[in-house]
This record gives C-alpha cells, structure tokens and sequence, in this order.
C-alpha cells in the first residue's frame, strides 16, 4: 500500500507542479505590464490625442473608437443573438432544421478572426458600399460575437423552470406571451452577463477590425457612424510594430490601458452574475 | 334536474410515441357536478384531464385520436388560448409564479386583454374570495407568492384560474402535497365552486373522491373501467376491478 | 366577451413576433453560407488566373515578384508547426492543470485557479503579441544564442498560452461529469485518489478531453495577431521552428494592406482565407462530434 500512496504524492506534486506552471506566467504577465505602464497613464495620457507620429501624447481617440465599436457591436448582435436563442429553445423542434442551426453557431464560434475581417471587407465595405467605417466594423464584430450571445441565452432560457411555461400556457396565454411574461425576464441575469463576457471580447479584438474600420492616425473624433475610427488593440499593434522609436513606457502605457478596459467589462460580468445570484426568487 | 353534458369525449385515444396510455375512452361530464376520477397510477388519468385543455400537446412525443366535445362544440375547433380560457387547470404541486399575489392572479386577465387597473383589481378580489383565500391575504398583496403556505399557493392556483372566467376547473391530485386542514380548505372551496363551475377531480385518494364527487368514473391501465353515481361505486360497483380498488384489494 | 378587433390585432402582432423569430433562427445559418459564399467568389477569381494545384502545392509564395507566385505551402506549414509547438506545450500542461483543478484542489484554491484561468482567457491577442516582441523574443534570442527572436518557437510558446484556456475549461468540465458511481466503484475496491484518476476517470473523460484538444487546435490555427508580431515575416519554407516563419492567418492580416482591390495578389489572400475557413469547419465539426460523445 505504501508504493501507491507515494506514487499518488508524486503524481500529484506533478499535477500541482503543472498547474504552476499555467498560473505563475499568467500572474506574471498581468503584473509586468501593471509594472511598466502604470506610471505613463496619467490623466491626459486618458484624454489627449496623440502627436507626433503617436510618440506623444495621448490615446483619447482610440478609447472612444473602442467604446463606440462596443456599442455598435451590442446594438447589432444583442437582438438577433436574444432572438436566434429564444427560436431554439422555445420555439424550435427537433428536427435536421434544428441541428443545422446549432452546428451554425458552433461553426461560427470557430472561424478564425482574420476570416471574419476579411468577410466584413468583401461584405460591408466593398459590396454594401459602407466604407471602412464604424458601421462596417460593428457589424463585423456583431456576427463575431453572435455565437456567444446565443449559447449564453441559450443556457439563461433553458435554466427557467418548465412549470412557469406551464403555468402561463395553462390560463391561456400565447405562446409569445409565455416568453415575453414568463421566462424571458427572468432569462435577463444570464443574457446579461454572457452579453458584457462577449462584447469584452470584442473589445480587445484587432484583426476583424483591420480592415473595415481601424485607421492608422486619426487624431479627430468620428463625425458619423460611416468614419474610420481609432480603436485600443489596433493602436497598440501599430506603435509596437510599425513606429520606429516608440517610447517604451507609452507602448505599455496603452497595453495597460486595452487590458485594464476589458478587465473591468469582466468585472462587470462577474459582479452581475453574483448580484442575480443572490436575488434568485425560485 | 336533467344532467346536461357539458364535456363528451368519443373514442378518445392517446399515444406517447408509440405507448397507448388511453384506450378508447367515451365519456360524458355533466354541467355543474363535481365528477372523480380514481384509479392507480400510470392509470391515464392525468393524461385523460390534460387532454381536456390540450396541455399534454407540450410534450412533442404526444398524439391522440378521437373527439372531444365542449358544449356540444369539438374543441379542435377552438385555439389554444380560447380552449384554455374555458377549461382551467389545478395542478399536483402548487405552482405559483415567483411574483406577488396580486400578479399571480392578475396574470390570466391580463393576456387576455384586461389592462384597466380598477377593472383587474375587480377580478383579483372576486377570484381570491371564490377561492376562500381573500381574507388571509387581503392585506398583503403584494407579497411575493412564494413566500405562502402550500395550502394556500394552491387556494391561489385556483384564484387564478377563477380569474380567467373558466367554464370547467380541472384538478389534477391537488392536495398530495398538502396536510389536512389545507385539503379541507381546498375541498371546501370546491363545493362552493359548484353552484357556478363543472369540477373534475383527478386523485389518489380514494376517500377524498368519495367526500367530494357526485359520480366517479375508475380508470385502469388506459381504460375507463366504470362510471356511476360515487355512491355506487363504493358501495355496490358493478365491475370487480372496481370493486377491488376500491376495498384496497391493489393500490 | 370576447373584442373582435382586438382579438385579431393581437393575432396580427403575435404572427408578426413569431415570424421574426424564425427568421432569427434561420439567419443564423444564413450567415455561415454567407461567409462561405463570398470567400468562395472571390477566392475563385484567383483560380480563373492561376492554376489550383500550383496554389494549394506550390512551394513559394511570392506575391510581388514577376510574375507572382501564390504557392500556399509555406504558409500552410508555417501554420502547421507553430500549432504542433503550441499543441505540445499546452496540452499536457493544460490537461494536467485540469486534472489537478478538478481532483486534487481544495475548494477554495479550485475558485481561485479557475478565475485565473479566466482571466488568461481575457488577454487580448494583440497585448500577448506585444508582449513577445518586448520581452518573450528578447529572451529567446538570448537564451538560444538566435539571430532573432522573431520566429516560430516564440509564437508557439504564446499561442500555447493563449490556448491554455480552453483545454483547461473544457477538459476539467470532461473531468467533473464522469459519474461519480465510476469514482465510488473504484474506491470500494481499495483504489487511491491517484489511482482512480488515472485509470478511471481519465479515460472515461477522453472524449470530452479529445474535443478540448480539438477546439484548442483549431483556436491556435486560426490566431492572427500574435502571430503576424513575433514569428517574423518570412514566408518561405520553415526548416526550424527557431527561424522566422509566416502563417496562414499573418499573411492574409499582413498583406491585405499592400493589394489592390480586384488584383490576383487580392484574390490570393481569400483563397488563403477559404483554406483558414474550411479547416476551422473541419476540426470544429470533428470536436463537435467528440463533445457529443462524451455528453453520451
């Protein structure tokens, strides 16, 4: 029995040692770029525009570019990802029908995201004619973040008690009525969450937005939803690749920044998902 | 008084995939009684209540043949929303929603297209007082439905179904899940109900049927074995089945 | 009782809710044949010019030399090795975190670890690639005495890291879901922790685990930004993962900027893009059929 148990300590110590091993960098990694960009991102490094070829100055434009894809993303993928979900599970029955749609979003989940830039290309700026804008990006990063959208409401819808539905459907009630009274409200935490998890994502995403809407140095702020616009991840790709005699600091400074904003919208999620939690009425 | 049938189902069968759970059941339910129905279980006798407001339809494995008649109209011939209007259901467990009292029963007129808050208020308090629960709760409205008694989430459940103006109110076992006196409760508010509604009552509970109904119809296995005056049924009943579920021969 | 009109205005508004819905659901599909269809047409442009065969075998991928080579190998065996690298790493690794995440960690650490995870999970690409070229290439180049630090090996060190994630995730929900009569069984005749782990529930969990290295394949194959900013720019053919290479995704990201719309070199980058497509399609479906297989 002894050469088991200390097989199962070595085993372990191994299993632990690996484990080490995923979390040591990670810690690492986060505290590295704290360490190096923290001491540039002063509060007009937040709201100025940048100079001199983006070796001055601030990163405001991009900031706003980021939010503004943000927004653009959550107006275009949030109905179509609530409504394709509600479909599946309230509506749709098991048929071929049925699975082709759920292999669509598993398929949609893993195509590379230079796949999806080059989609928005041929797609919104050359042959709906929209430009590289922030209408084309947006809508880009929407049907990127379809797949997230869906399976997370998917998961919120299918968590609502039957008996609700029965309940509903029992006194007479459509069944649009069923959804939009009895389950889609209480639907809503995890819609929420899944929803600030995808648009996270989207905001830290750099090659979807390459070549439909990221422009190289716009110090102005959009004007309409059919300009260019500056955006976080694509700014850092440029200053860290293709600007000779970047200041350091202002690199790391802007890293800081990207990794900071998406960390908060996790944040937000999290706190969300806890918030509901508690408040569970059933 | 002349019985008048109010609900007659002809030659009705139903399958789940391809299990028969009822065989050719005809059937006559007569305004204003309050009909048992009493078997073991797997009997078919939920299956029989909820095929009266086309509920076992929720489950996609489900087909039936043969006619169901509602005042003399085929109920096929009704929507959903118009069938289930006029047939209300009681289920086993209380099921309430997770919003207040007054919601809960304000829900049915409200789909149906009842909005003015003075006309549903009206409704609220009519069904609550049918239900004989208006003075336990008049107070305190608002609160959350789940936070009642089980006796009184299921005097709830029939407040809410009052509120819709259903012509026959299905009860399928209502009070397995309740003690005694909530039972006498809801057994209680039953006979005061007859006067204005035709009552099904499907349940375990043999004595509880004997209380309750005016006549009772046994099921077995997917059959209707019998039906008569509940009186009869206990006492003298023509089958021996019958006769041996009722003295407790098998359960 | 009953309001004629608003009966059917109510009807009216319900058809037109429902139809929507359908057509959300149908939409769905629709897009993935979108996206088929539009890299197909203009993926099939290039082949009007310019032979298949010479660009799915082709050896040299030199778009601005006359006249222009769209040999897609090199790029495709650059994808190839710095995914075998990634997979090598991350693999025992990640399954090894896993097993210790979902077996042997207290509740408490389980928390913590599994929230690390996540927020590995949430660093963008681009910050990752950022950190290659200032500190990872640096290191490298240092520490094997290379001429650059650009190269395959930095790519597939990062790439593992960022696929980490996913076979972590999925691999320990594989873990987590294999009956605990199987565990019991094992301990009722006598089995240590480690012994039921290993012989027991790990290959019990084997499909769902096949399915987190699948998913965690096709995450790194079709990674773009931390490759096209550390492995280098080289798209020729890669004899060292310790030298400069060019994937797949890097070439179409990398070029896009220098074509003329409509030109071959264009239409070269969407039949690179119609490979990435079909591929992702293809071990996607392949994990799908694992996943499924373990939720049996």
């Amino acid at each position: 029995m002894n050469g088991a148990r200390t097989r199962q300590k070595v085993a372990f110590f191994v299993l632990g040692v690996a484990t080490l091993l995923v979390m040591a960098p990670i810690a690492m990694t986060i505290l590295y770029i704290i360490k190096n960009g923290i001491g540039a991102v002063t509060w007009q490094f937040i709201t100025e525009s940048p100079r001199n070829g983006m070796k001055e100055g601030g990163i405001f434009p991009a900031i706003v570019g980021t939010i503004l894809l943000v927004i653009g993303t959550m107006v275009f993928s949030l109905p179509l990802g609530i409504l394709s979900a509600v479909y599946l599970v309230e509506y749709a029955r098991d048929n071929i029908f049925t699975r082709m749609i759920k292999l669509s979003v598993v398929n949609l989940s893993g195509i590379p995201s230079v796949v999806y830039g080059l989609f928005g290309f041929t797609l919104f700026v050359i042959f709906l004619k929209l430009g590289t804008s922030i209408l084309a990006g947006s809508l880009t990063l929407a049907i990127m973040s379809l797949p997230v959208i869906i399976t997370a409401t998917k998961e919120a819808l299918e968590a609502v008690p039957a008996s609700f539905r029965e309940i509903s459907l029992s006194l007479g009630a459509t069944k649009w009525q069923t959804v939009r009274h009895c389950v889609l409200p209480y639907a809503v935490p995890g819609i929420l969450t899944g929803t600030v998890l995808s648009l996270s994502r989207a905001a830290g995403e750099t090659a979807p937005i390459l070549f439909t809407v990221a422009a190289f140095y716009l110090p102005r702020l959009p004007r309409s939803v059919f300009d260019q616009v500056m955006a976080l991840p694509y700014h850092l790709y440029v200053i860290s690749t293709q600007v000779p005699n970047m200041p350091m600091r202002l690199s790391f400074a802007t890293g800081f920044v990207l990794i900071a904003l998406v960390f908060l919208m996790n944040l937000v999620s999290i706190v969300l998902r806890a918030h509901f939690r508690k408040k569970k009425q059933w | 008084m002349v019985a008048e049938a109010i609900i007659r189902t002809v030659n009705l069968n139903s399958y789940f995939s391809s299990l028969q759970v009822l065989k050719n059941i005809n059937l006559e339910i007569n305004r204003n009684e309050i009909l048992g129905i009493i078997g073991p279980a797997n009997s078919g006798k939920t299956t029989f209540l909820r095929a009266l407001n086309r509920l076992n339809y929720l489950d996609p494995a489900y087909s039936q043949d043969g006619e169901i008649f509602l005042a003399n109209q085929n109920i096929s011939d009704l929507s959903d929303t118009v069938l289930r209007k006029k047939i209300g259901i009681i289920f086993a467990l209380p099921q309430v929603l997770p919003v207040s009292i007054y919601d809960n029963v304000a829900y049915g007129p409200r789909v149906h297209g009842t909005t003015q808050r003075k006309k549903v208020s009206e409704i609220v308090e009519d069904a609550l007082r049918k239900a004989y629960l208006w003075d336990e709760v008049k107070d305190r409205l608002d609160l959350p439905a789940p936070r009642l008694s089980g006796g009184q989430q299921q005097r709830l459940c029939i407040a809410r179904t009052l509120a819709v103006e259903p012509e026959v109110i299905l009860y399928d076992e209502p009070c397995s899940g309740l003690d005694p006196i909530s039972t006498a409760k809801v057994e209680d508010a039953m006979q005061q109900l007859k006067e204005n509604y035709t009552q099904i009552l499907v349940t375990n509970n043999t004595k509880q049927a004997a209380r309750v109904s005016e006549r009772c119809g046994f099921f077995l296995m997917g059959e209707l074995v019998e039906i008569g005056e509940t009186s009869a049924i206990f006492t003298h009943p023509r089958d021996k089945r019958t006769d041996d579920y009722v003295s407790g021969r098998f359960g | 009782m009953y309001r004629w009109e608003q009966m059917s205005a109510r009807r009216i508004k319900e058809f037109v809710i429902e139809s929507c819905i359908r057509l959300s659901g149908l939409l769905v599909i629709a897009f993935v044949f979108l996206i088929f269809l539009f890299l197909l047409r203009d993926a099939l442009s290039l082949f009007r010019v310019y032979r298949l065969g010479e660009f799915l075998f082709g050896r040299n991928w030199q778009p601005v030399s006359e006249p222009p080579k769209f040999g897609m190998v090199p790029l495709l065996l650059g994808s190839i090795y710095v995914t075998v690298g990634a997979i090598v790493i991350c693999v025992p690794i990640g399954v090894a975190s896993a097993m210790f995440i979902a077996e042997v960690a207290p509740q408490f650490l389980k928390h913590v670890l599994k929230s690390m995870v996540e927020i590995l999970a949430s660093i963008p690409s681009v910050v990752l690639g950022f950190i290659g070229i200032v500190w990872l290439g640096p290191f490298l180049r240092n520490t094997f005495n290379l001429s650059t630090g650009m190269c395959g090996l930095t790519g597939s060190l990062l790439l593992a890291f960022m696929a980490l994630p996913t076979i972590i995730s999925i691999s320990e929900d594989a873990l987590v879901s294999v009956p605990k009569s199987y565990r019991e069984a094992a301990f009722g005749l006598g089995a240590t922790n480690w012994q039921t782990l290993w012989r027991i529930v790990l290959p019990s969990a084997s499909s769902g685990i096949i399915a987190a290295v699948m998913l965690g394949v096709g995450r790194v194959i079709g990674e773009t930004m931390v490759v096209m900013m550390v492995t280098g720019n080289a798209p020729v053919i890669p004899h060292s993962i310790l030298k400069p290479l060019r994937t797949l995704t890097a070439t179409i990201a990398g070029e896009m900027g220098e074509t003329v719309g409509g030109s071959e070199h264009y239409f070269a980058l969407f039949a690179v893009g119609l490979v990435l497509f079909v591929l992702a399609f293809l071990i996607n479906l392949l994990a799908d059929v694992y996943l499924r297989k373990a939720r049996k």
